[in-house]
């Protein structure tokens, strides 16, 4: 037994050590950001100041743009949870006649790559004129992130027993009622899921916004950060204070959302029809 | 199943879904494909007019050499990602399954902020990591070891490290719970007998995982095609193409160059890449069944 402590030991060591190394490429980003004179490379703050976050707070264009990724991040997450919500439900409850080509067909969508979306995307927005527009950019990002959203919410009321359901309606509750009464309780660790999933997922995104805006109020966080390294003079200090103000909220998310997320990876019982 | 429904009510429950997929999946994917068969531009002289123009643009693809040299790498940076992810992936959820309680969860936390992070953050944190100046090379010189550039010496090795350290976490909680399913008893008496961890690994994990492993593959595979920040914002596809996969390719020609047809081909080529690799893993699973 001695033996197996000895080894725990080691292994837990070594698991440390990962963990170690596994922050390095943060260092920089927490050294710089309370830097006066930060640079690109890693250095210990000459001077802890918070300057860079107040300056990076108190400019307009930030503001805007923080807002603009909550914006956007909160509508494709709602607009994302209601459509996979409903069509969960009935992909789950309902006898259908092509629920299996057409579940099947929903599983290829969601293996496509965004790059192949986003040219055609851009010359439809443009004939719809919803190009520049954030609403545009929410709709198309709502879109290729349902099908993954979709088949998981389905998993998820697949899990829920029917039993309940049939008990409901025998007092004689309508299908609305029973999703709204019944299933919903039930359904919030899958409906976090999917929220969190597609808020991280919008907030984050880069390419999109980049390549479907073009006005600079508009831009979300992702963007304008990106602005930052185009200046003849990159503040790295107030870069780096901006990636933590915008990383923040999602990791907090996480955390938040971290029992149901695990459930929602495991994806178990995807082959079902 | 509860009783009979009316068939317009079924289909007002997917209504939405199927509206929103539709314009704004189906369409830019059927689209997609005309728009390649096009010359479409966005300034220039073809601007103005979009004139259908065959097989033309895929007739240029295959005698592009900058094509060519965008899917090597498109392929090296998905392998390599595929390989790394895998094997850091497993090991953590492997080893975690026997460290101290505290060791896991805090392990865990740190690994799952390289995924959690957004993709710009992560970006510029590899940036800097790998700079001249940076992280990794103030180390080397602390031990004594001469400095390397690495975005210009190792470019394509930088963005694969830099995607790898993304993605484990992801890799990781899907080897995490595949691994709860291993049967403890199988594998407890099996040590019993004597069988190394290699062997147990080997024998009695990885066919029980098998599901797991070749989701999981395909699922790094489809996120690692289509990546474009990562590399846009540590390389720009930089020095010298050597790291321009093909969406970096693609924005370049439809964006910058405003050959959008040829763009859209190139995005095509991307789709066919996953295709095969689908391909691949459902041929290589169903053969040992």
């Amino acid at each position: 037994m001695r033996k197996r402590r000895v080894i725990r030991r080691v292994l837990d060591g070594g698991l440390l050590l990962m963990a170690c190394l596994w922050m390095l490429p943060m260092v920089w980003l927490f050294l710089a950001s309370v830097d006066s004179k930060a640079n690109v490379f890693t250095k210990l703050p000459e001077g802890i100041t918070m300057e860079n976050y107040v300056k990076v707070l108190s400019s307009h264009r930030n503001q805007m743009s923080f807002f603009n990724s909550l914006l956007l991040a909160a509508g494709v997450a709602v607009l994302v949870v209601i459509c996979a919500g409903v069509a969960g439900y009935a992909l789950s409850r309902y006898e259908m006649k092509y629920k299996r080509s057409f579940l099947m067909s929903i599983l290829f969508l969601s293996t496509l790559p965004g790059t192949v979306l986003i040219v055609p995307a851009y010359r439809m927005l443009v004939a719809i004129k919803l190009n520049d527009s954030l609403f545009g950019i929410i709709l198309f990002m709502a879109a290729s992130t349902l099908p993954y959203s979709l088949w998981m919410m389905k998993n998820f009321i697949d899990g829920i027993p029917l039993w309940l359901e049939e008990a409901a309606r025998v007092d004689g509750a309508g299908s609305w009622q029973c999703l709204i009464h019944i299933v919903a309780p039930l359904m919030v660790p899958g409906v976090f899921c999917v929220v969190i999933q597609a808020f991280i997922g919008a907030w984050g995104n880069f390419m999109v916004p980049f390549i479907l805006l073009t006005s600079t109020e508009k831009y979300p966080a992702a963007v304008t950060m990106y602005q930052y390294t185009g200046q003849w003079d990159i503040s790295y200090g107030e870069l780096t204070a901006f990636s933590i103000l915008y990383g923040v909220p999602v990791l907090v998310l996480y955390v938040i959302g971290q029992n149901f997320m695990s459930k929602g990876f495991r994806m178990s019982g995807a082959g079902k029809g | 199943m509860p009783g009979r429904v009316p068939l317009w009510k079924k289909m007002s429950y997917l209504a939405p879904s199927v509206l929103l997929l539709l314009v704004f999946f189906a369409v830019p994917v059927v689209l997609s494909v005309y728009f390649s068969f096009t010359n479409m531009a966005l300034t220039g002289s073809d601007a103005g007019s979009l004139a259908f123009r065959g097989l033309e643009n895929y007739r240029r693809m295959f005698s592009d050499l900058v094509i060519k040299s965008a899917v090597i790498n498109t392929l090296v940076f998905v392998v390599g990602s595929i390989v790394g992810q895998t094997l850091l992936g497993f090991s953590f959820a492997y080893l975690m399954r026997s460290c101290t309680r505290w060791v896991r969860k805090l392990v865990g936390g740190v690994i799952m902020l390289g995924w959690v992070m957004p993709e710009m953050v992560a970006a510029y944190c590899m940036s800097s990591l790998f700079h001249d100046s940076g992280t990794l090379n103030l180390i080397l010189e602390a031990l004594g070891i001469e400095k390397v550039s690495w975005l210009y010496a190792w470019p394509m090795g930088a963005v694969i490290v830099a995607n790898i350290w993304r993605g484990t976490a992801f890799s990781m909680v899907a080897y995490q719970a595949a691994l709860d399913d291993v049967p403890a008893e199988i594998e407890e008496s099996s040590q019993l007998d004597g069988a190394g961890v290699f062997r147990r690994i080997y024998y009695i994990i990885l066919p029980t995982i098998k599901g797991t492993i070749m989701t999981n593959t395909m699922l790094i595979t489809l996120m690692t095609l289509g990546s474009f920040g990562l590399i846009w914002i540590m390389t720009g596809g930089g020095p010298g193409g050597k790291t321009q996969t093909l969406p970096i390719l693609m924005y370049i020609k439809a964006f910058k160059n405003s050959q959008l047809g040829y763009g859209v081909a190139i995005s095509i080529l991307s789709l066919v890449i996953g295709v095969v690799f689908g391909v691949i893993y459902v041929k290589a699973a169903g053969r040992e069944e």
